[in-house]
């Protein structure tokens, strides 16, 4: 294809046709037929429709992709102002005035087409409805020269009757039609907006400087002074992330159906009456008429800026920008700290002291809505959550790496190529001709010297910590425990947090995270048996203990809101969810969430494939625990968590334990299992002595609902995903009833306390009664 | 529910301090002054012999009549400080436990803001969300 470079103006008003085009909404392709009809109405002769197409290598394709669209539009141009087609001309032909469709049957046509004509084309139509079809965006086409906004007033009556023609006429019959999100016109708007800003009318001052004139600085002032004074789409604040969005206070047409956010719409509707159309206006309208009633959707165009700026900080698309450049970046806007502080609070979506790419944008359109005059949302908007901007991305950041560059912004990107690099050096120039901030001038604030905070500074907080159920066979084949134990290894990695995974080490330094969570949620049951034996060391159970008291709060808390997904019932019912159930509801009569000991030595045993084993291990925890008594009312140090993330463990356990009593095969580890719980159970003797008390009640209950499981050939290969998925259930189910139960013994034990108090109290006061 | 939230900082000064607004919030701030005192000798106690093993919850500082008085040091020496009204005995050691957690996650939250310079005040929308939920709700 043959490269083609287009200026601003062209760029934008090609986009709006080709979103006008864009009847499937693909933003890839354009439909034939509204194509072709486009192409007619150019009011060429079919021939030369014909050699356009065939030029601009659709024929070749077959279908009318965003370049081949452009090419043709170029084309159009050429053959209408006489200029033979060539190929070569489609680079060289200067100041190649905008392609103009007429379409003679509509009176909107028509009316459209003379717009595109009319230097006040700004006029914004005020989107009647929601089905608007944008203003065509010849706006940019006039804007370009400049013309004055003499017509405004003609203008702006032809359009209010083009308005209500095009509503009238829901086939859209301008080619400009935004369905959706508006097209990238926003350059013109936005030089729309400049000119008006930089034409100093007054009475556009208040309404710029109501917008957020800021913006409109942002473009060099290659447009010229644009009456328009920052018409604020009373949509949405359209942030303008570049220069378009400030226009789009211009565009703010009285009868907008979109709600008058801005103040400055209404003056906008003042000036647009004299203010030059400009491309800007289109996209308003268009953006108005968008169905998509998003305020603070961004833009393909802003996001693209977004992304550049995003660049000039962290090269890397997938990288973070730390805390300090962000900082120092958006220090630039001259907004107060304060608000600054608070947009970072809303974009930093996982907390970790730095911005991936999709925060990046977040914060950024907040600024920008900022500066524009939109107060701050308390909470961060829908669109701009890191998951709803790239659809294609996951949008949690600490999931993948993937941050920020789906498909969208990929799709933007080559369309947008020919423009962009047009965009991009206008942004320096605008970087430093403007004071405004939008250019984020390097008068950088006086800030002091900055905290410097490491990227990912905090680890993500277990609140917040995304639970990822790890798929687990529950086979105990050694072919499956080897993929287990890759597979772990593999989710360590994933989590970090993971407790109970890998080797030793690994252990002992992830004992500090919310194991029990990240058991729960990893579901490592199958895996990691073979590491079990290295869980051998004293000091891991007892670090695990230590930190699953400190955050098994959190992590319980993780655990216990979501509910489990439902999933469908397992057609192999042997093992786990009858068994479970029937287990669980026997632990939840003993004795609280206490089965600590058993509830840790399972996070850990259920990793081992020797399932068979559990068993044994259960009757070994039974024994063990019975010979630790608890004590009375110790004040559980977050026992009561810690019981609850024993009894997750415990749960954890008992699914992997009906598994393991169903793996005959692998009883080679039968000593493992024991004795890291037997350990597990020492140090839990040594630091929670309370919770045993429950402890041996719940390992016997375990014991025997174990004992009774009855054992699973290795041929269930095909239900080996239900059991896992029943098993994953059930933990789930396991871990929010353990918690319940161990709140609940919490506030039993409390409530004995007060009533031997009162007791007491009682006692004592007897006898002065007698007095 | 408390009746007065207060963060304290390294140095003692107060970065964050939210009571109930019915009352008298003077005898608040005094009351959590006070209990700074307690809060030193608690962790001196523990100090050194412990290292950073120092169990963040510091539990019951000391009750009154009228209220108790709970603390919680971090790492940094920065100390939250709950006060609860000593009718409400419904509030379990795990509750507020609970309470200093989420207090110190919003805290870590609020320090992770670029935009926030340690020994400010602590103005974050947030994280007032955050001590609003957990302080009395008064009619």
């Amino acid at each position: 294809m043959e490269s083609l470079t287009l200026s601003d103006v062209e760029q934008k008003y090609y986009s709006d046709l080709f979103v006008y085009c864009d009847t499937d909404n693909t933003k890839k392709v354009a439909s034939n037929g509204r194509v072709l009809d486009l192409f007619r109405a150019a009011q060429l002769p079919s021939e030369v429709v014909l050699q356009i197409t065939e030029l601009c290598g659709a024929t070749r394709l077959g279908h009318f992709g965003r370049s081949q669209f452009y090419i043709a539009l170029k084309l159009i141009a050429i053959a209408q102002s006489g200029l033979p087609l060539r190929v070569e001309s489609l680079n060289s032909v200067k100041d190649l005035p905008l392609p103009r469709f007429v379409v003679g049957k509509n009176e909107a046509e028509a009316r459209h087409a003379a717009l595109y004509q009319d230097p006040d084309s700004q006029g914004l139509y005020p989107a009647p409805g929601t089905a608007v079809i944008p203003r065509p965006p010849g706006r940019g086409h006039q804007n370009k020269k400049g013309h004055p906004s003499s017509t405004s007033l003609p203008v702006h009556e032809v359009i209010q009757p083009l308005a209500t023609t095009i509503e009238s006429q829901p086939e859209p019959t301008s080619p400009v039609v935004s369905p959706h999100q508006s097209p990238p016109t926003s350059p013109h708007s936005w030089r729309k907006h400049k000119r008006q800003h930089s034409g100093g009318n007054a009475e556009r001052q208040p309404v710029v400087a109501a917008t957020g004139a800021v913006w409109t600085q942002f473009r060099e002032p290659q447009t010229g002074p644009v009456a328009g004074d920052g018409m604020w789409p009373s949509h949405s604040p359209p942030l303008p992330g570049q220069e378009s969005w400030v226009s789009f206070t211009a565009d703010t047409p009285p009868s907008s159906t979109l709600p008058a956010m801005h103040p400055s719409s209404v003056q906008v509707q003042r000036t647009t009456i004299r203010t030059v159309a400009s491309a800007a206006t289109t996209n308003e309208i268009q953006r108005q008429s968008s169905t998509y009633d998003d305020p603070w959707k961004i833009t393909d165009e802003q996001r693209q800026y977004y992304i550049n700026q995003f660049k000039t900080i962290q090269p890397d698309l997938t990288g973070f920008i730390p805390g300090s450049a962000a900082k120092e970046f958006f220090t630039k806007s001259k907004l107060p700290i304060l608000e600054l502080s608070h947009i970072w609070e809303l974009s930093d979506f996982d907390k970790d002291g730095a911005l991936t790419l999709d925060e990046f944008c977040a914060a950024f359109h907040l600024v920008v809505a900022r500066k524009n005059g939109y107060d701050l949302p308390e909470k961060l908007p829908e669109s701009l959550m890191p998951k709803l901007i790239d659809l294609d991305d996951s949008a949690v950041p600490e999931q993948t790496a993937d941050v920020g560059y789906s498909a969208s912004p990929v799709e933007v990107t080559p369309n947008k190529s020919p423009s962009m690099p047009s965009l991009n050096q206008a942004w320096p120039e605008m970087n430093q001709s403007n004071e405004q901030w939008e250019t984020f001038s390097e008068r950088s604030s006086s800030s002091q010297t900055l905290t410097q905070f490491d990227s990912n500074i905090a680890p993500a907080d277990p609140d917040t910590a995304i639970v990822h159920p790890v798929p687990i066979r529950m086979t105990p084949s050694k072919i499956h425990m080897q993929e287990m134990e890759l597979k772990r290894t593999g989710s360590d990695h994933n989590h970090p947090t993971s407790p109970l995974l890998a080797k030793p080490p690994e252990l002992s330094e992830e004992a500090k995270l919310p194991a029990s969570m990240k058991f729960v949620a990893a579901n490592t049951v199958g895996d990691g048996y073979s590491s079990s034996d290295s869980f051998t060391s004293d000091q891991e159970p007892i670090t695990r203990q230590r930190s699953q008291s400190g955050t098994s709060p959190e992590a319980l808390k993780v655990v216990a809101p979501p509910p489990p997904p439902p999933r469908p019932h397992p057609s192999h019912s042997r093992s786990s969810s009858l068994d479970m159930n029937r287990t669980f509801a026997a632990t939840k009569s003993i004795a609280g969430g206490g089965a600590v000991l058993t509830t840790t030595s399972p996070q850990q045993i259920p990793q081992q494939p020797n399932f068979a084993d559990f068993s044994q291990f259960q009757a070994f925890a039974a024994s063990e625990q019975p010979s630790s008594l608890p004590e009375g009312d110790k004040p559980s140090e977050g026992a009561g968590p810690l019981r609850t993330v024993k009894s997750d463990g415990q749960a954890d356990e008992r699914p992997s334990a009906t598994v393991n009593s169903g793996a005959k095969g692998s009883s080679g580890p039968l000593a493992p299992p024991p004795k890291p719980v037997r350990r597990r159970l020492k140090s839990e003797d040594e630091l929670r002595p309370e919770d045993e008390q429950h402890g041996p009640q719940k390992s016997n209950v375990i014991a025997a609902v174990l004992a009774t499981q009855p054992s699973i050939p290795r041929s269930v290969g095909k239900d080996k995903k239900a059991i896992q998925a029943s098993i994953r259930r059930n933990k789930e189910t396991n871990t929010v009833l353990a918690r319940l139960n161990s709140e609940l013994q919490q506030q039993l034990k409390d409530l004995l306390e007060e009533r031997i108090s009162l007791e007491v109290q009682l006692e004592q006061l007897r006898p002065f009664s007698h007095l | 529910m408390a009746v007065c939230i207060a963060v304290i900082a390294k140095e003692n000064y107060p970065l964050y301090i939210r009571s109930v607004p019915t009352q008298n919030e003077l005898k608040f701030h005094y009351t959590v002054h006070t209990s700074l005192d307690v809060v030193e000798e608690k962790i001196s106690a523990v100090g050194k012999a412990l290292g950073d093993q120092r169990e963040l919850y510091l539990g019951l500082l000391y009750p009154t009549e009228d209220y108790k008085v709970y603390g919680y040091v971090t790492n940094s020496k920065v100390k939250f400080v709950i006060v609860v009204d000593s009718s409400n005995t419904s509030l379990r050691d795990n509750e507020i436990r609970s309470m200093f957690r989420k207090l110190h996650n919003s805290f870590t939250d609020v320090m992770c803001n670029p935009f926030h310079n340690p020994g400010d005040t602590i103005q974050s929308k947030a994280f007032d969300g955050i001590v609003s939920g957990m302080m009395v709700q008064t009619a």
